[in-house]
């Protein structure tokens, strides 16, 4: 069975990771967070912990890619998912290195413009979403839908 | 009762005055989630956070949730079809570091049970429509199966 690795920070991120379990669940999937309590939220009992970091804590940021690259290694998942923030790009990130199929799913918080973390995305991951329909573009990132 | 919710991240202050102000008005008790904000109110109970499964019991109990526009909350508000009524955050009151929030509250304010209070002045009356308001039970957005279903896909394609 396929193994997935799906990551998202708390919050409005995990909110949304949690809408696409009915997807998510069909695989072997392992959740990762950056709270235990986010995972008890939704009835969880296992999810792994990355420490929460974003671009204006550079030592938490390379603490949590230093996390990533472990959890990655250990998990070793065919396939990495994300509805963000930078703790999920980390994952996406390393599951690029030992050859994961990655997909970045950008936050519906983002109705302007893609997070910083989308537009390094659409570079990195196999396939890029945004959920709004204006914010789609040629090649990258497609529409498929919103959770909201 | 009414559940007021900030987040975890930023205080918000403005909101939590206005509610203080209004508390004692509503015809329903109020709980306050103030985060790491400096003001404590006096007619609400208040706590800087509530986790875990007990905030999720909170919502559920809840007739009616006042938050600031983010992401998180609304989606647990429209999980458990609880009305929600949301002050956006203003950059330039120094409540959040952009104006993102109003751009959440103009692409959902027709939504059901989304109700916007554009300032902390009209609060009280956006609160009576929220608390008037019966959401009914409207199905999950199609879009959102639309896009399980792009996920599902993705991952098939995924050579194991």
């Amino acid at each position: 069975m396929t193994k997935v690795l799906a990551v998202a920070s708390g919050g409005g991120h995990w909110e949304q990771l949690m809408l696409l379990r009915i997807a998510l669940d069909q695989f072997d999937t392992r959740y990762a967070t950056t709270e235990k309590g986010f995972a008890e939220q939704h009835g969880l009992e296992k999810a792994h912990i990355l420490p929460d970091c974003n671009q204006n804590r550079p030592f938490r940021s390379l603490q949590c890619l230093i996390v990533a690259l472990l959890l990655i290694i250990k998990l070793r998942p065919d396939v990495v998912v994300s509805t963000g923030a930078a703790p999920g790009f980390f994952c996406i990130f390393a599951g690029k290195l030992i050859g994961s199929r990655t997909l970045w799913i950008d936050s519906i918080a983002n109705a302007e413009q893609l997070s910083m973390c989308g537009r390094l995305a659409t570079r990195i991951a196999d396939k890029c979403l945004t959920q709004w329909e204006h914010l789609a573009s040629d090649p990258s990132p497609d529409f498929a839908g919103a959770l909201l | 009762m009414i559940l007021v919710t900030v987040g975890m991240q930023l205080g918000f202050d403005r909101l939590i005055k206005a509610m203080d102000r209004i508390a004692l008005d509503q015809p329903e008790p109020i709980i306050a989630q103030i985060g790491p904000g400096e003001y404590w109110p006096k007619n609400i109970e208040a706590r800087r956070s509530i986790s875990g499964a007990e905030f999720e019991q909170t919502i559920a109990d809840a007739k009616l949730i006042v938050a600031h526009a983010g992401i998180g909350t609304i989606m647990a508000a429209q999980r458990h079809q609880i009305p929600i009524v949301l002050l956006p955050r203003r950059a330039k009151l120094g409540e959040h570091r952009n104006d993102h929030q109003l751009a959440t509250v103009d692409q959902l304010q027709d939504r059901n049970g989304v109700f916007v209070a554009h300032s902390e002045e009209n609060l009280a009356q956006v609160i009576a429509a929220g608390l008037a308001c019966n959401i009914g039970h409207d199905a999950r957005p199609a879009n959102a199966s639309k896009l399980n279903a792009a996920v599902a896909s993705f991952i098939n394609s995924a050579k194991t």
